[in-house]
């Protein structure tokens, strides 16, 4: 693709765009969710779905979580393939039963023969001062609880693909878009993750991790909007002769544990950066899955990089002081190397 | 039952200083969010819901209620705060993030705790009801007075938490007010939109409870109806649920284009401004003369302006103080 042909697109656009198309070609799929119709959706990722579907497939719901997302529970086992938004993961704790009891489990229970062929998308992270109850990540929570595929991306280009691939998988897709990727103007954006597009349709593979940049001493592994510290602080430890890989998730569940053994097996070291809380969680299941498997390929102690076990801050100093960084990514590094 | 003039004074005092000090809140917000409207700089970051309009809500429920009582809130606060009588100094510090603030900061505007005026928020929706159940129960329980009034929005009533919570408070006759202000908006979704019956008083029903709604936004009928209810519940006779025909003047947060309100639908609103309109009736009234609301006006014009200043001035907590009051 030369430059002239390049497309940039927010995450936020890049999910409308996938939902448009899948929407004009399959009649089963449909949208619902708390303003996702006339303000479409408050980060902008329904925009121009309901002007161009109708209330009728792109729903506003009341705020009622339990019901609408153990509604789409049911009309995805009745054969439609509805795309639901939980606003801020935050809010899962009111519907959370719905989601890793019966979205999750129904499968399972009918010994497949029941398909709960749904999306369940849902906004993460902080960094703006939204406080403790709007700005967690919980990737672990989601992930941790079988029988629901986990995807977070970090760019728009990934952002359309997955969402093609959740709307047409026959399992249930929990979608994390990280706020600060979204491209809107008013949250702390990163302009890295607005990126080129196609505008054809296409799919990514769910379950397959990327390296996001070739390196030989260290492997950082992230997520989201940790990529993006990760790749700079990949940049910053260039400066001083590191050569470091970045690995970007993309899919918690299923999780590539391949890539990320691979990598570690050439680079010898290993940090994860999770925005998400430090115990019980990715930064840990990570490590674990390199370790387990063969842990003679590290020369240094694995390192994360990761929000403490405590609630999220409201001011501003409290909450940067928390969150991963650049610098507290090279600071592992260079305590790796001490050690 | 009607405010006495006192009463009156004070409400209209209390609806003055939460205009005044959410006028000062947005005339500082955008400070170092502009030319691009970054919700993460500036003094004041993060999301802000204002309360303009909704303020006889506040003070027509508060009259009747002391520092003993029971106030759970939701996102959009500050009103009810300010006639429950939280510390008008540490909230203004806690809005900017300082270290002198209800929680030190930990908290934020949608988070407001002060535990000597018995009030408590939550940003989750309907989330408020648990909590302000449970304290009406556990006053039941140690036979100690008081009353426990929850405040939610038309569209925080479609949430489960809420049904569950209405229930237990009836079949255990406790000594809860539920109050809904209905500003017709959730975000941009309307109430009709979202919401099967037009009044939600109608649900009370349901409950085996009295139900009442209040038209107009009015302080007196507002003041008549929470005070009935507030009584019962004092008395033992368990508890009831009020809506009130309320207006937010406001978008939902800062920063909202409000398309989805139909075309002069905001005129007609401030058309309807509850604070001139108070005023004009308590000089009709000869409760109050137009110096005396002058006063009132200029002292809570002072109050709010002392205690930004406070906030301003107040150190940020130590970075590290992130760490601590996790646990008890
Ligand atoms: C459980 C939950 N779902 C969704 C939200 C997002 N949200 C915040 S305010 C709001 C609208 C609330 O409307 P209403 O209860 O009428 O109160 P108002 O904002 O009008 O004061 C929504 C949907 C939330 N905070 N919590």
């Amino acid at each position: 693709m030369t430059k002239s042909n390049e497309r940039k697109l927010t995450i936020a656009r890049a999910m409308a765009e996938a939902v448009q198309q899948e929407m004009q070609v399959d009649p089963s799929v449909f949208v619902m969710g708390e303003d996702i119709g006339a303000l479409g959706g408050v980060y902008g990722n329904t925009r121009g779905l309901l002007e161009e579907f109708g209330p009728e497939r792109i729903r506003d719901t009341p705020i009622s979580e339990t019901a609408f997302i153990g509604a789409a529970v049911g009309a995805a086992q009745d054969g439609m393939r509805p795309v639901a938004e939980l606003m801020f993961v935050d809010f899962f704790g009111v519907c959370f039963d719905a989601i890793y009891n019966l979205m999750a489990k129904n499968t399972y229970f009918s010994g497949g023969n029941v398909k709960v062929p749904m999306v369940l998308m849902t906004s993460t992270g902080g960094g703006y001062s939204d406080g403790g109850q709007h700005s967690q990540c919980l990737y672990g929570t989601f992930a941790h609880l079988p029988g629901m595929k986990v995807v977070c991306p970090s760019n728009a280009y990934d952002a359309k693909g997955l969402m093609t691939a959740a709307m047409r998988d026959d399992s249930p897709v929990v979608y994390m878009y990280h706020k600060s990727l979204q491209g809107m103007g008013w949250l702390a954006t990163e302009p890295g993750a607005t990126v080129h597009v196609p505008e054809e349709s296409y799919t990514l593979e769910i379950g397959k991790a990327k390296v996001a940049r070739q390196g030989e001493d260290v492997t950082i592994v992230s997520l989201g909007l940790g990529v993006h510290n990760a790749i700079k602080a990949a940049e910053q430890l260039e400066g001083q002769g590191v050569s470091a890989e970045v690995i970007d998730l993309v899919s918690l569940v299923p999780l590539d544990r391949d890539t990320i053994r691979a990598s570690v097996a050439k680079t010898g070291r290993l940090i994860v950066v999770d925005e998400d809380y430090m115990s019980y969680g990715v930064s840990g299941e990570i490590i674990a899955s390199v370790t387990e498997h063969d842990i003679s390929v590290l020369k240094a102690a694995p390192k994360r990089v990761a929000y403490p076990d405590v609630p999220i801050p409201f001011a501003r100093v409290m909450e940067q002081f928390c969150l991963p960084n650049v610098d507290k990514i090279v600071t592992a590094f260079d305590s790796m190397k001490a050690a | 039952m009607a405010p006495t003039r006192d009463e009156q004074h004070w409400m209209y005092r209390n609806m003055v200083t939460s205009r005044k000090f959410e006028e000062t809140i947005a005339s500082i917000y955008f400070e170092g969010k502009t030319p691009v409207f970054s919700m993460a700089d500036g003094p004041i970051p993060g999301e802000m819901h204002l309360s303009d309009g909704q303020e006889p809500v506040a003070v027509g429920v508060c009259a009747h209620l002391n520092a003993d009582d029971i106030v759970t809130a939701t996102h959009r606060p500050h009103h009810q705060a300010i006639a429950k009588g939280v510390d008008l100094d540490k909230m203004a510090a806690e809005i900017f993030g300082k270290a002198t603030g209800l929680s030190g900061g930990r908290g934020g505007h949608m988070h407001l705790f002060d535990a000597d005026v018995n009030f408590a928020c939550s940003g989750i929706i309907a989330q408020g009801m648990g909590p302000a159940v449970g304290a009406a129960l556990s006053r039941k329980m140690q036979n100690k007075p008081g009353v426990a009034v929850a405040f939610l929005g038309e569209g925080a009533v479609n949430q489960g938490a809420w049904h569950e919570a209405m229930n237990l408070a009836a079949t255990w006759n406790l000594p809860f007010v539920c109050i809904i202000e209905d500003n017709d908006w959730g975000i941009s979704v309307s109430k009709e939109d979202s919401t099967a019956i037009a009044n939600n008083a109608d649900r009370a029903a349901a409950y085996g409870i009295p139900g009442k709604r209040v038209a107009d936004n009015d302080p007196y009928a507002i003041y008549e109806a929470a005070g009935e209810a507030i009584a019962r519940a004092r008395a033992g006779e368990g508890p009831s649920l009020i809506e009130i025909e309320t207006y937010r003047l406001a978008g939902h947060f800062m920063g909202d284009a409000e398309g989805y309100r139909p075309e002069g639908e905001k005129d007609a609103l401030f058309a309807k401004d509850p604070i001139p309109k108070m005023r004009g009736k308590m000089i009709a009234d000869g409760v109050a003369t137009e110096a005396e609301l002058d006063a009132i006006e200029a002292e809570s014009a002072a109050r709010v302006k002392a205690a930004i200043k406070f906030a301003r001035e107040s150190a940020d907590p130590a970075p590290e103080d992130a760490l601590t009051a996790v646990f008890a």
